[in-house]
């Protein structure tokens, strides 16, 4: 097999995740220029008042949204194995987002096309600022990918329940 | 025009009608929020102002953001309308990520006017927009509402657009019981423990029939002026407010011991006394026994002030509130003499689900506890005992309040309109023990002592009365006067992620918009021009309160008795010291003698206009 690239990830860990959203910021005004939150590659889900949970690609091995894309619009960075999208070609036909197994992809109004999270190319935006404003709730790891990685590929909603349990427990859960 | 969206929502809740609004060069002259929520009252109701019945279908509810709001670090959202507490205009601003939102929207605010005929809420998404039967949220409190109505406008949102993948969910505000029952100092609030207090707008939205407004926003931010200036000060202002590690530690939770211990300027038994030195009361208990998230912020904000405490155990288990944050530690804890964290959570959270003010609510406790002690009030009255430090009493009595039940009843109208009633009904005088200003209870920081930020005329001139994020004082064109926390409150950000100063956010915003303000231009025009407004209209009043500049620009009747203990135990200011830095404040910003705006102060500001209300208040006071 040829030499294989160091693979890159982000860890999100949402105990640890403050809302303050500052990654939201950094990823927009770096892919858009903007500020624009739904257009953000990361999203901070609050569903519950402090049950703050973020939401990002997790790289599948097997990439079930780049096997869905039927217009050449996905493909694989081969250093970092990031997904990336070419926005010419996106149709917004849904396809990735609904086989993602996360909900993680998103289509902004307005926006043309589907945003991923690219890695910034390994030097990710939201990692750096999470870590200067002394959260960590986003960790960079590196190496080969782990089969733990694809548990983390997981719906919002679901995910906002562990932690509100985590948090409150099951009786104010209710 | 950039850092604005341009234009307003503009909702007719007795029509069911829906329009859109240009944010027009007029406007503009306001700067946002605070500033332009002012204008926008003056300019449909200023000419009858005296009769609009702040509870009635006239008054308008704004809620607005401001031209930095989103931009700059820290969310906030205003929430402006005459008050039911003042009856002149109020800015309240609550950490709300529906300011965001409505921006995100591409609204720069919404007008809410008229009154349902049936409990309703506001949705809005995008260019869609709904006024929806709320009638099965009616009586929910915070904690339901997250559970039911939001997580279903979120569900409803997700399969509408189910190809475009999650939204994040909407942002809401809403009222609880209080505001249902138009307590007059009922709040409106979000995220179960952020609340826009002062001015008692939850009454408002709950005289209109409005349970609660969820905004879904998917655009980005209006484009600004100078991109690169704005991402090279944004970055900067982050960093910089990474360094305020004490409130990132505690919040302003630390207040809740230090306040008293080292300042002598706290409320301990409405205010009989404002030392202490209870060690139970530490934040560090609080974090021992109850926090359950140490570090947690809205959008955009590096600094962390709030905390979640959450009981896991005892009586109280289940209450959940922030720190409490150092307000609600005074008002539910030591004005009540009550020193325990367990105690002082388990109100906070019952005020908060109920949808009260804390602040305003703490203080028409203390003050009827005040009574009870000096047997003005009896358990007759109230139907149970009212002693210090007794939770479970003032719980009781925060409920009869939300209910307007009983002696709630009375209570439920605030501590100025209570003390006159009471006074009335028992021929003694209850407004000795009332520590209000023009109506508005007089936040956690007293101005005996002269040790904390707040001192001699602090509230007694200010436009806001007792509101302690409004506070005037001399230079009135310096960090003392009003004129800095009305642009804060205009360009709609959050006071605790200022410290990049005053003289560099209006630099930031000059940056987004294009304009090219100044701390002077500031000081000298559009905050004056807001500042003499909002004056205008607290001295129309109406119709059923009027304040009297001669009697009213005062600090309450308590804030001249000696302070009773503590380190610097009997000092408190005179009469006459007081009296001569409001006439000198007068002549700083503009008032004549009388404290009333002058006619070619007005003319200056380009407000000839309000020449008219100017007559009405003259003939009024006979001057």
């Amino acid at each position: 097999m040829e030499e294989k690239n160091e693979r890159l990830w982000i860890l999100t860990t949402p105990d640890k995740c403050s809302g303050c959203r500052l990654c939201e910021i950094a990823c927009s005004l770096e892919h858009e220029g903007v500020i624009w939150p739904e257009a953000s590659r990361i999203r901070i889900y609050e569903l519950l008042p402090g049950v703050n949970v973020p939401h990002t690609c997790v790289q599948c091995p097997d990439y079930p949204c780049v096997e869905s894309c039927n217009f050449d619009a996905l493909s694989v960075d081969e250093v970092t194995g990031a997904v990336l999208v070419k926005e010419d070609n996106c149709t917004e036909c849904g396809a990735c987002v609904l086989t993602c197994p996360g909900n993680i992809p998103r289509i902004p109004a307005g926006k043309g096309s589907v945003v991923i999270c690219d890695l910034c190319g390994g030097e990710p935006k939201c990692v750096e600022v999470c870590h200067e404003a002394g959260h960590d709730a986003l960790t960079l790891v590196k190496g080969d990918y782990r089969s733990i990685y694809r548990t983390f590929a997981k719906d919002p909603l679901k995910k906002s329940v562990e932690l509100a349990r985590k948090l409150f427990g099951e009786e104010f859960m209710g | 025009m950039k850092g604005y969206t341009g234009r307003l929502l503009d909702v007719n809740l007795s029509t069911g009608r829906v329009k859109t609004v240009e944010l027009d060069e007029e406007m503009l002259r306001f700067y946002g929020g605070r500033g332009i929520g002012t204008y926008i009252l003056w300019k449909e109701l200023g000419e009858r102002w005296e009769k609009i019945d702040p509870l009635g279908e006239e008054n308008l509810l704004l809620i607005l953001t401001g031209p930095l709001t989103g931009y700059y670090p820290g969310i906030k959202t205003a929430v402006v309308a005459k008050s039911p507490e003042s009856n002149g205009v109020v800015g309240s601003v609550l950490s709300s990520e529906v300011g965001i939102e409505l921006k995100a929207a591409g609204y720069d605010g919404v007008i809410i006017r008229g009154k349902a005929k049936e409990p309703v809420y506001l949705f809005i998404n995008d260019d869609e927009v709904e006024i929806r039967d709320a009638s099965k949220y009616w009586g929910m409190g915070g904690i339901e509402l997250h559970k039911t109505l939001l997580k279903e406008v979120h569900d409803e949102l997700r399969r509408k657009a189910k190809l475009r993948g999650v939204p994040k969910e909407p942002a809401m505000m809403y009222i609880g019981k209080g505001g249902e029952n138009k307590v007059r100092f009922a709040a409106i609030m979000s995220k179960l423990m952020h609340a826009a207090g002062y001015g008692g707008f939850g009454a408002v939205m709950g005289s209109k029939n409005l349970k609660a407004v969820l905004v879904k926003g998917n655009g980005p931010l209006p484009e600004v002026h100078d991109p690169e200036k704005f991402k090279t000060m944004l970055r900067e202002f982050q960093r910089e407010l990474l360094t305020l590690t004490t409130f990132r530690q505690w919040g302003t939770g630390a207040g809740g011991y230090s306040v008293g211990k080292d300042r002598s300027s706290q409320p301990v038994r409405n205010w009989q006394e404002e030392y202490h030195d209870d060690e139970r009361i530490s934040v560090v208990n609080f974090e021992l026994k109850a926090w359950v998230k140490k570090y947690w912020a809205d959008y955009g904000c590096p600094v962390n002030c709030m905390k979640i405490s959450y009981l896991r155990y005892g009586p109280y288990k289940g209450a959940i509130t922030d720190a409490p944050d150092y307000e609600l530690m005074a008002y539910m804890g030591t004005n009540l003499g009550i020193f325990e964290p367990e105690k002082i959570i388990y109100l906070s959270y019952l005020v908060d689900e109920l949808g009260l003010d804390g602040i305003n609510a703490g203080n028409v406790l203390g003050f009827a506890a005040e009574l009870y002690q000096r047997g003005i009030l009896t358990e007759e009255d109230i139907g149970f005992r009212l002693e210090w430090g007794d939770e479970r009493a003032f719980a009781r009595l925060l409920e009869l309040i939300a209910e307007r039940r009983g002696i709630g009843e009375v209570l439920a109208e605030g501590t100025y309109r209570a003390a006159l009633k009471i006074s009335e009904m028992k021929g003694v005088d209850a407004m000795k023990y009332a520590v209000h200003v023009k109506g508005i209870g007089v936040g956690a920081h007293g101005i005996r002592s002269d040790l904390d930020y707040t001192r001699d005329i602090s509230y007694a001139v200010s436009v806001q009365g007792g509101d302690h994020t409004a506070t005037a004082g001399l230079p009135a064109r310096s960090y003392e006067g009003e004129l800095v926390n009305a642009f804060y409150d205009s360009a709609v950000i959050c006071m605790f992620t200022t410290k990049p100063g005053f003289e560099r956010i209006i630099e930031f915003g000059n940056a987004l918009t294009g304009f090219d303000l100044t701390p002077e231009k500031w000081f000298n025009e559009t905050g004056l021009r807001i500042l003499h407004l909002q004056r205008i209209l607290l001295l129309l009043g109406g119709p059923d309160a009027h304040w009297d500049p001669r009697k009213d620009d005062d600090n309450p009747p308590r804030f001249y008795e000696p302070l009773p203990s503590g380190p610097v135990k009997g000092k408190a200011p005179s009469r006459e010291e007081i009296m001569e830095k409001v006439k000198k404040y007068y002549e700083e910003v503009g008032y004549d003698r009388h404290g009333i705006p002058r006619e070619e102060v007005l003319e200056k500001l380009g407000l000839s206009e309000a020449k008219r209300e100017l007559k009405r208040i003259r003939r009024r006071l006979g001057v």
